[in-house]
Order: C-alpha cells, then structure tokens, then sequence
C-alpha cells in the first residue's frame, strides 16, 4: 500500500511528543505553582519570554 | 457534486468529536502541569494552526502567486492582518511598556542578508517559519523533511548571531505612539494600494474566507501579546528545541554568547512547556494536523520527487532557520510581528524577503520539487 499523508503528519506530531518526552527525561519539569498570571497584560510583570526579534543584552 | 447539507456519517461524526475531546484535553493538560498562561498559549496556537490550515492562509503561497500570477488577494490579507493588530499592539506597547515588549529590532548588513535568504527558501519549501508547521503538521513531506533543519539552524544562526551582528547594525528606530500607528497604517494602505495597481485586472478580488482568517489571525495574535507580553513567534522556539537536544547530547553551550545569556540558559533549563513560542509552535503543528484530519484529509498519497529535491528541502530548512534568526524573525516574528508593533526592520525584512523570493520561486523548478 502506497505511504499516504497519514504518515507523515503522524511523524509531525511524533516529533512533538519526541521533544516534549526527552525535555521531561532531561529534568525540565514545569511548576504550576509558580507559573505566572494567566495574562501578562496586568500582570505588573516585565515580559521575560524568549523572541526571535530580541537580542541578549537589548 | 457532493451533498454538503447531508448528514456526516456517524463515523466521521466521533472522529470529529474524538479530535475535538484530544485538543481540549491536551489544553487543559497543559494547563493544569504548567500553569492557566501556558494552557491559554497552546489553545492560541493551536487556533493559529486551524486558522492557517482551514481557511488556507499563509505567507509562501501568497507571496508566489503576486510574483507568478499577479494574484494579490494573499497579501492583501496579511497586510489587513498587520494593520488590525497594530492598531491595538502599538498603543498597547505605548500604555504598558513594562508588561509588553514588542518584536523590535536592528536594521543591519546581516539582517537584510538574512532576510533575503529566507525569502529564497521559503519558495524553495514553499513554506515560511509558521508554514513550515502547518504544512508539516497537515502531512506535507517536504515541510516534515525541512521542519527538524529548520530548528538545527534556528539554533546555529543564534549561536553566531553576534558575530553577524558586530557586521554592523543601525540603531533600533521603532514607530511607537500615535505618530507611529498613522505611519504604519499608511505604509501598510501604501503597500496594499501597489500591489492593488501591480495585480493582473481579473485577480483583483479577495475571497471572503481570506478576509476571516486575516481577522482570526489578527485576533490570535492579539491574544498572543496580551497572554504572553510579546508578539507572536516562531523561530526563537524551534532554535530552543535544538539547543536543548544539543545539551542533552553533552555540547557545551558556553561559548555561544547567546544561549549563555541569562536568559536563555534559564529556558535551556525551564521545561518547553513554559516557553512562549514553543507553545504555539506545537498549537499550530497540532492544530494543522487536526483540521486535515478533520477533512479526512490524510488519505492523500506521497508525491514522488528526485534526490535533489529532498537535498534542496535539507538545505532550505536549515537556512530557513539560520537566516531568520540573523534577520531577528521570519515571516511571523520580522514581518507580521515586526511592523505590526512599530519595528523598522519589519518593513526592511518584507523588502529583502520579497526580493529573495522572487528569486526562489525561479530555483524551485531547477530542484525538481515542481516541473520546468
């Protein structure tokens, strides 16, 4: 039977749960309870998230 | 012609519902491991995913049917986009400069080089950073083959970034305030008004189902900066993806002045499920994923492409990657983020970005993914 777009798109998703299940093998695992607001927008916190437009130091 | 009135079979009925009950659990799985912010920033993603993925719209495609067809109905689109989240990202940024940052940037040598480099790939995969994962996630086997060199050069473009950075960069010009909204508001009608006048008379028309994804896209990315403090993105995650797979791997980060910063050795560290960009990246894989499957879209075959075509996917995913880190962004963080929060090197990107595809869409033929 020919390979259909089934495949692929299941290897998509495969390599989502690949990155997601080695970084919690590696130790990174999240702490609810010390995530931060549900919204940054006034939250009083500065925005601390990582962009591709931002540049260390800046 | 098919009966769209009639009844789904029952079958496609719980398929649809099963697809439904996994996003929503997932969400909410995330939310519960992680923290309500994060759980909210995969749902945004993965309405970006069945945005872009449903009502077809992208930035590759688009941009390739001005330069082939001169169809401007894509750009059009995604200029409307730009316009409505500028409208509230800019006074936003303006109210609330501590809480919300904007995509903001320096114009330099490398960034204008990066950003053409990028505009040539994205013909060649015909794919751009959030193309890349819905097309990926819908089963496109060039996007897939692409979509893991993408993030292997996202991460080597930010290991050297300051290298090309020290090539020379104009200081940061960000349009900001009301001043600011009026010139990016007018640049953008300008723009539109060009394309407008280049179109071919009978393209000149854009399809409803364009103008509600360019009012969802606009409304997520919306949501993208209220929930997180910063504009949509894409290739930041995909390059932290990478990173944590080579320290996994034992390489020795430290000499990068990149990832070594603070920061970025706290999200080396931190789980991909408190990172922003993660998050909507695997939203919009997922998302993608979800609505093919939806349309029972999954059955289609494989096409059949010469060595040289998956060598080229291999090549243009990982300049995809490299070039866009360079360029601060993609076609999401540079172009869309980028000017729709008042950053110069937005509209700087979109030039070099269009010239290199004008460039990419004549090598696509030559690397056989599509016939000469």
């Amino acid at each position: 039977m020919a390979p259909t777009r089934r495949l692929t798109a299941g290897l998509a998703l495969a390599l989502v749960a690949t990155v997601l299940l080695l970084d919690l093998a590696a130790g990174s695992v999240p702490n609810p309870y010390r995530a931060p607001a549900l919204l940054a927008l006034g939250s009083g916190q500065v925005a601390s998230g990582g962009h591709c437009a931002a540049l260390p130091g800046n | 012609m098919t009966d769209t009135t009639a009844p789904a079979p029952a079958g496609t009925v719980s398929r649809r519902a099963a697809l439904i009950g996994a996003a929503m659990l997932f969400v909410a799985l995330v939310g519960v491991l992680a923290g309500a912010r994060y759980g909210l920033l995969l749902a945004i993603g993965l309405g970006f995913g069945i945005t872009l993925e449903g009502l077809r719209f992208g930035f590759a495609g688009p941009w390739r049917a001005m330069i082939l067809r001169r169809d401007p109905a894509g750009i059009i689109a995604q200029l409307c986009a730009i316009a409505i989240v500028a409208v509230v990202a800019i006074p936003l940024l303006a109210a609330n400069p501590g809480e919300l940052a904007g995509a903001h940037a320096p114009v330099g040598l490398a960034m204008v080089g990066g950003a053409f480099v990028f505009g040539i790939c994205m013909q060649i995969v015909l794919g751009c950073g959030s193309g890349t994962l819905v097309n990926a996630g819908s089963g496109n086997p060039v996007s897939l083959v692409a979509l893991p060199f993408f993030a292997i050069g996202s991460f080597a473009g930010a290991y050297h970034l300051f290298w090309w950075t020290d090539l020379g960069s104009a200081p940061l010009v960000v349009l900001s305030g009301t001043g600011g909204l009026a010139v990016t508001l007018a640049a953008l009608a300008a723009v539109a008004a060009f394309v407008w006048w280049r179109a071919a008379p009978e393209n000149r028309r854009v399809a409803p189902r364009l103008w509600l994804a360019a009012a969802l896209v606009a409304a997520l990315a919306i949501g993208n900066l209220v929930v997180a403090g910063q504009p949509w993105g894409v290739v930041y995650g995909l390059g932290l993806w990478a990173a944590k797979g080579a320290s996994l791997m034992g390489a020795d980060l430290a000499g990068s002045a990149f990832w070594s910063a603070a920061g970025n050795q706290d999200r080396l560290a931190a789980s991909v499920l408190t990172d922003v960009t993660s998050l909507t990246n695997i939203g919009i894989i997922a998302g993608a994923a979800l609505v093919a499957s939806w349309r029972a879209g999954l059955g289609q075959g494989l096409p059949r492409l010469p060595a040289r075509a998956w060598a080229a996917a291999v090549v243009a995913g990982f300049l995809l990657g490299y070039s866009s880190r360079l360029a601060f962004g993609c076609n999401v963080g540079a172009f869309f983020s980028g000017i729709s929060t008042g950053s110069l090197h937005g509209w700087v990107w979109f030039l070099a970005a269009f010239a290199g595809a004008v460039l990419g869409v004549r090598l696509r033929p030559h690397l056989g993914l599509e016939a000469r």
